[in-house]
């Protein structure tokens, strides 16, 4: 059993940081980033899920277990994105006949 | 009627219904499962008795095109959401993963109690569904059709299921801690019974899987609700994204019905064999690789969808690559069976069974993930005969297999072994003759989720629901019998088939904490023929 704990000031800061992120999050979706719209919205929730998993979940103080068992769930998030992508990606490669 | 003789065990620990409802003990929290699937199952039957009668003749004289269109709906939901997903790993997981493993519980008695409730939640949101007019979708809910044209209960479906699927990640999780912090001294990763290395790949998709479902579901529901576009290209949405995300959980989510089934056949094998398992680490193995693979050829749904050419060809070699794990199974089983001391009690005979039908259900499964037949067979009822051979063949065998093998450890009671082995045959062959000759029937394209037909498929159509009623009745004899053995059968001893595994050292119906000291394994798992000292 881990005995570390984290101070109310921490959480309450995290708490502060995950709104103000999601504030900046609605701000960038009215600004014309192009094609960085996707990539800059999805790094601004990488931070902020970051955020919640280290410190209110306490990753930071996890055993090897832990962490592997949390990455697994990166690595199928990565795998279905990435076949997603594959898809999405090649979709235009092969000409269709007549166009 | 032969009466037990007084000795406390989980049923007389306690009585009357609040004993039930707010139990801790994970053996009664998998009975307390067993009825509510049991009802469920029954419900999904009902629905398949009205579409085999609609298909009796080509004429669409039974119901309308529409209230069939609900009718197979809300068989797929029941039935996979509600019956087969929790069927094994929240019946006989829970009753048994403590046991087999030597603990006097599953890692989180109250998480499991909840996963519970959460099921009924999300049971009742459905039933309400289903009362209030049904849904008529698909069980896929393809969008755009599912977020704007249908007007039937999407949402309120679309709830249910999504509660449920937390029942399911709160079991796996479980199930996945338990394994890990619970075992018994000497019980080493590679001692362990397959039914618990099965049961722990099944929760490795539970907890990786669903979250994707239930959020894919509440999408849709967002979309429907608020015109929020993610899958409706008129809002800018794209409707293969929603193929994507749902057949991400949905096509692992066969691996979740079919796992613990092998898990089962395993553990039967092996006892009614009388020898060790043949590739007891390949086996084991096999289960995490089915669960990895599993995640990586859902594309095998979308070849007929605008899905590109390019990802088509990758999930097509990795669909057939998933054939592999899954034959090193059934090559294992049957070496099993080489030199073996085979008798063929009512659980071997269920396993026999589902051996065949699986075999059957997989290579054609391999026909599906070839490209070029797979345009001529897709959405035919060759695909409805492939999935049932899979999921009711496989999954549903396994699971009547486990409740003859356990029902003795479960109840204390025995029941009639000749009656048990009368239902195997009948299950078999109405089976057979249900799902047979729907890979005719597909194989000459007629296609699935239509409430009329031509009328030269009228003959195989009535084969079908000719042996529709068979397997009906396959299915209506174990209850009848199973339910007399509870007041009548003749007491069962702590290990009536003479097997191996710590559940067979414990009485039956096992006591409140399941070991009166707990257990230290000296030896590896199946050490058939077991010494006289090892036979209750």
């Amino acid at each position: 059993m881990s005995s570390h704990t984290t101070s109310a000031l921490t959480l309450f800061l995290v708490f502060f940081a995950l709104v103000g992120l999601t504030g900046v999050t609605v701000w960038v979706a009215y600004i014309d980033l192009g094609i960085w719209s996707t990539p800059v919205a999805i790094a601004i929730a990488t931070l902020k899920a970051s955020l919640v998993v280290v410190i209110f979940m306490e990753m930071r103080f996890g055993q090897p277990i832990t962490w592997f068992a949390s990455s697994t769930g990166i690595l199928f998030l990565i795998l279905l994105i990435g076949l997603t992508m594959a898809d999405i990606v090649s979709r235009g490669w092969l000409g269709v006949p007549g166009k | 009627m032969e009466t037990a003789p007084k000795r406390t065990n989980y049923l007389n620990a306690d009585y009357g219904i609040r004993s039930w409802l707010l139990t801790l003990d994970h053996k009664r929290i998998g009975i307390l499962y067993l009825i509510s699937i049991t009802l469920m199952f029954l419900l999904g039957s009902l629905f398949a008795v009205l579409i085999r009668l609609e298909l009796l003749t080509p004429a669409g004289d039974f119901v309308q095109a529409d209230t069939y269109n609900k009718l197979f709906t809300m068989h797929g939901i029941v039935m996979i959401f509600f019956f087969l997903v929790p069927s094994i790993p929240a019946v006989l997981g829970n009753f048994l993963l403590p046991l087999m493993i030597g603990a006097r519980d599953l890692a989180f008695p109250r998480l499991n109690l909840m996963s519970w409730y959460v099921y009924m939640v999300g049971g009742i949101f459905t039933l309400w569904a289903i009362i209030t007019g049904g849904v008529d979708t698909g069980w896929t809910f393809y969008t755009p059709y599912s977020t704007t044209a249908s007007h039937s209960n999407v949402l309120m479906t679309a709830v249910g299921i999504f509660i449920t699927g937390f029942s399911s990640i709160l079991t796996g999780l479980n199930f996945i801690v338990t394994i890990h912090t619970m075992r018994a001294p000497g019980l080493t990763w590679f001692r362990l019974p397959l039914f618990v290395w099965a049961h722990y790949a099944t929760s490795l998709i539970m907890i990786l899987g669903t979250p994707v479902v239930a959020i894919t579901i509440f999408l849709v529901g967002i979309e429907r609700a608020f015109g929020l576009g993610i899958f409706d290209p008129a809002l800018g949405g794209d409707p293969i994204l929603f193929q994507h995300l749902f057949w991400f959980y949905s096509h692992p989510a066969v691996y979740i019905m079919i796992l613990p089934s092998m898990g089962v056949i395993s553990e039967i094998i092996t006892c009614f064999a009388r020898k060790r398992i043949f590739g007891y680490e390949f086996i084991a193995v096999s289960s995490l690789a089915i669960a990895v693979f599993g995640f990586l050829v859902w594309g095998h749904h979308m070849f007929t969808s605008s899905q590109s050419v390019y990802a088509a060809m990758i999930f097509s070699i990795l669909s057939f690559a998933v054939a592999i794990p899954s034959a090193v199974k059934v090559f294992n089983w049957t070496a099993t069976l080489y030199k073996g001391s085979i008798s063929f009690e009512a659980p071997m005979l269920f396993a026999m069974g589902f051996i065949g039908l699986f075999t059957i259900g997989g290579l054609t499964g391999l026909f599906l993930a070839s490209l070029g037949l797979d345009v001529h067979v897709h959405d035919t009822y060759f695909v409805v005969a492939h999935f049932h051979y899979i999921m009711v063949g496989g999954a549903l065998m396994g699971y009547l297999g486990a409740i003859h093998f356990w029902w003795p450890k479960m109840t204390g009671r025995m029941y009639s072994e000749w009656a048990a082995k009368v239902s195997a045959v009948l299950v078999f062959v109405g089976f057979n003759l249900t799902f047979f000759p729907q890979f005719v029937l597909g194989y000459l394209g007629m296609p699935r989720r239509y409430h009329a037909y031509p009328d030269e498929f009228q003959v195989l159509n009535v084969m079908s629901t000719t042996g529709a009623s068979i397997l009906g009745l396959g299915y209506l004899v174990p209850l009848c019998y199973l339910t007399w053995s509870l007041w009548r059968g003749p007491l069962a001893s702590a290990n009536p088939w003479k097997a191996a595994g710590l559940e067979w050292t414990t009485p039956s119906p096992p006591p409140t904490e399941n070991f009166e000291t707990t257990p230290v394994v000296e030896e590896e798992a199946y050490t058939y023929p077991l010494k006289e000292a090892e036979v209750v």
